[in-house]
């Protein structure tokens, strides 16, 4: 009976890891691409050079493209909490249910209904009004991304909220609004998607460039993205590096096991890459390379902080919550931390690099540089899932911090059988979505950017009255 | 009249909203293959829709999200009961989402005639599975004293919740059709405007009699007053027969108009029948999750009624404005 149950709540955790880190392939690329058009639109409405529209409409067929199964994955997300989670959502719904109706209210219906009206409108809206159709669409995505992270951010942290009746209940919504957990992952995660468009925008520009095709539109866009691209990477490095230092308030035991970090140290180091060291029976690594006080920095933001470790918060959470086992897996969480932070710190010199070669006049001969970039367009979307893996497998055996547990949270009724055949149908589809998806974009990233004419503008259908 | 009964209206409104709207994009879908006969015509019927469909949908998700935060525990059972079914749901729903910008961006006439029909398929099978699922709350799922489902996929399956499925998509199919009548001209609209006379008699037939036999499972299975579901019963039944006229005399506004009713009196008279319960359970009626009981408390109840008071009437006029300014017709092929 107890292996059966295990069995059921680690299918209900695949589908759930593998459709939401599935589901996050997009969303960045959303979240970033979509101010990214609307600048270009915005910069053809000002100056009135083509290249401008032109690069709109060759940015936002991608934008499209990816929107498409960005909306298609997320309503699994919409379902799933009570298909797969049906004691969970029973249990926080009265908390966690606001943003996520919110969320629907005002921000799925401003950004899909806008999107409609940009893609259809291009000759039925005035040019001020068209433009702005994308910038509200932007709105709407941020604030998509606002509203979700929230929700997140309280299983993370809960706040303004008490448990009654033995289910979590809303007592204070601008502390869940507001919640410093939350405002930090929402920052990390618009930093984070405004990386992703820029390094996109750069990577298929540089191709261009590389190719020596439309040389004077994509040059435009490379600068655009670099523009872009620095600040945000750079933000970025600082805004995570700030939110693991305030999460060492909120989930000591999170942050000791991304560190691998068994024992309480003061001054504690910063294990750059070891081997071995990631589980209770074999908690000293066979191989490690060491930065003395750095962990204690990073943490604490002070010199010679002290950083606490698996082993004693294990002791303090058995003391305050229960016999049982309250330590996250400790490698995923380890590498997902530096797959993130080492790829993070690549994307601030990639940005750098570019920006330096432009100003100097030789970014399209530096074809070492185009070809990197290009490769760099993988980066953020690599360093997102880790991120994510990081974030939800850190927080385990918790499913709402210090509440919930998530071997407890899952639907009673939903057998492994049919767990199994929702994972199969989940892997098939998404499957094929995938490589769908990866064909379209590949073929018209390599397209020529449509020409400034209207007539010829795709996916307005013939009209006549 | 309490907050938790205002937010069991409201998300009968949402349902109603999407009825009223996918199930136009819905036809549209399931018509493709046969009122479209060359690309060009099934470029216009989906240039009809293009622009909206998404934002339709979203009226799903926002019911979804509505009863999640209002009732976490009707959607709690309601979606681990239903499983299966929002499995194939989703399905559809995925294949039908993509295939919109996917077919457009597809260059071979195969991967375009592929993607046509995965929006086909989508269009059929999501309408008559939302019929089935939504049925079920009231025709009752065996449901154990915590409100855990006790059943299998095959117990959503009866000759109620089947006839419902049928119902939702023949309504759809004609919504569609007279969507299309209305939003196309030349030879594409001709035919649609056929199709629309054609689906009318079945759809007279069926919906009437899914309307008939809810009325009779709300009295019966329950214990409703008569009066409440059968206003909206009569209602959507005299706006269906009204279509069918309609159609027939070529007023194809009014027609369109008539399956917009007979949409939203479906969905309204499911809720009154359900009233003042979420989700029925049977066997085991003591078991049935009610209004008062699977909603979440006055604080948040609060909360979010002040966020949809401001939101809502704002999301109705962009969308309604929306409407206004794609409202030219188009034309097909040949």
């Amino acid at each position: 009976m107890t292996t059966l149950a295990v069995t059921t709540v680690d299918l209900a955790r695949a589908q759930f890891a593998t459709t939401s880190l599935y589901h996050f392939l997009f969303v960045p690329l959303t979240l970033g691409l979509t101010p990214l058009v609307a600048i270009m639109q915005t910069a053809w409405y000002r100056t009135g050079v083509d290249a401008w529209l032109r690069l709109t409409k060759f940015f936002g067929a991608l934008l499209l493209i990816n929107f498409a199964i960005g909306v298609a994955t997320g309503l699994v997300q919409e379902f799933q909490f009570g298909m797969n989670w049906s004691v969970y959502s029973a249990y926080v719904g009265g908390v966690f249910g606001a943003p996520l109706a919110i969320e629907g209210l005002a921000a799925f219906f401003l950004e899909a209904t806008f999107l409609g009206l940009w893609i259809f409108g291009w000759d039925r809206l005035s040019a001020r009004v068209h433009l702005a159709t994308i910038w509200l669409v932007a709105a709407g995505t941020w604030m998509s991304g606002y509203f979700i992270l929230v929700a997140n951010s309280w299983m993370q942290h809960p706040v303004g909220s008490t448990v009654r009746n033995g289910e979590a209940q809303l007592t204070n919504v601008w502390d869940l609004l507001t919640s410093r957990f939350a405002i930090y992952a929402f920052t990390h995660t618009m930093f984070v998607g405004v990386t992703t468009g820029a390094l996109v925008v750069l990577g298929v520009s540089c191709w261009h460039l590389a190719r020596g095709r439309n040389v004077d539109v994509f040059r435009r866009a490379a600068a655009l993205a670099l523009i872009v691209a620095v600040p945000a990477t750079i933000g970025n490095m600082i805004v995570g590096s700030s939110f693991a230092t305030a999460s060492t308030d909120y989930q000591p035991m999170k942050i000791a096991a991304a560190e691998a970090l068994w024992n309480t140290e003061q001054p504690a180091s910063f294990s750059l890459f070891q081997i071995g060291g990631f589980s209770v029976d074999d908690q000293k690594p066979s191989f490690d390379i060491e930065v003395p006080h750095l962990l204690s920095i990073l943490a604490t933001g002070t010199w010679s902080g002290k950083v606490e470790g698996l082993n004693p918060l294990q002791q303090q959470e058995q003391g305050q919550f229960g016999p049982g086992n309250y330590m996250p897996p400790v490698e995923p969480a380890y590498w997902g931390m530096r797959v993130m932070a080492y790829l993070g710190a690549l994307m601030v010199l990639v940005a750098l690099a570019g920006a330096w070669l432009y100003r100097t006049k030789r970014l399209e001969r530096a074809r070492w540089f185009l070809w990197t970039a290009v490769v760099a367009t993988a980066f953020p979307f690599v360093a997102a899932m880790a991120g994510w893996v990081l974030t939800e497998m850190g927080r385990q055996p918790w499913i709402v911090w210090g509440l919930l547990k998530t071997s407890e949270a899952n639907s009673p009724n939903v057998s492994s059988t049919t767990l199994g055949i929702s994972l199969g149908v989940f892997f098939l589809l998404y499957g094929t979505l995938a490589v769908v998806d990866v064909v379209l974009m590949r073929r018209f990233a390599r397209l020529d950017p449509p020409s400034a004419l209207p007539s010829e503008d795709p996916p307005v259908p013939a009209m006549s009255f | 009249m309490t907050l938790a009964t205002v937010w069991f209206c409201l998300i009968g409104f949402l349902w109603a909203g999407y009825f009223l709207l996918e199930g136009f994009d819905f036809g549209v879908g399931m018509l493709l293959p046969w009122v479209g006969r060359d690309e060009e015509d099934r470029n216009a019927m989906l240039g009809t829709i293009g622009p909206v469909w998404d934002g339709n949908e979203v009226w799903l998700v926002v019911a979804t999200g509505a009863t999640f935060a209002a009732f976490p525990a009707w959607y709690a059972t309601m979606f681990s009961a239903l499983y299966l079914a929002l499995l194939l749901i989703l399905v559809c729903l995925i294949v039908r989402v993509v295939s919109f910008e996917w077919r457009e961006r597809s260059a071979s006439p195969r991967a375009r005639t592929a993607w046509q029909w995965a929006n086909t398929v989508g269009s059929v099978g999501a309408p008559f599975l939302w019929g089935v699922a939504l049925a079920n709350l009231l025709h009752g799922l065996p449901l154990d004293d915590k409100g855990v489902f006790t059943g299998t996929f095959l117990d959503l399956f009866s000759g109620y919740t089947v006839l419902a499925g049928l119902a939702t998509v023949l309504l759809f199919a004609l919504h569609g059709a007279t969507f299309l009548t209305l939003r196309t001209h030349g030879e594409l609209g001709a035919r649609a405007g056929a199709a629309a006379r054609r689906l009318s008699v079945p759809a007279v037939v069926v919906v009437a009699a899914f309307l008939a036999w809810t009325v009779a499972v709300a009295v019966d299975g329950n214990e409703r007053g008569v009066a409440g579901p059968l206003v909206p019963a009569v209602l959507g039944a005299v706006a269906v027969v009204a279509c069918a006229v309609l159609v027939r005399s070529g007023r194809v506004g009014w027609a369109f108009v008539a399956t917009g009713v007979a949409a939203v009196a479906t969905v309204a008279t499911l809720f009154t029948g359900l009233y003042p319960r979420v989700l029925v359970s049977d066997p085991g009626f003591a078991n049935s999750l009610t209004v008062t009981g699977a909603a979440t408390e006055h604080y948040a109840l609060t909360v979010i009624t002040v966020v949809g008071a401001v939101l809502l009437p704002v999301v109705l006029l962009y969308q309604g404005w929306t409407y206004h300014v794609l409202r030219a017709r188009l034309a097909g092929g040949g």
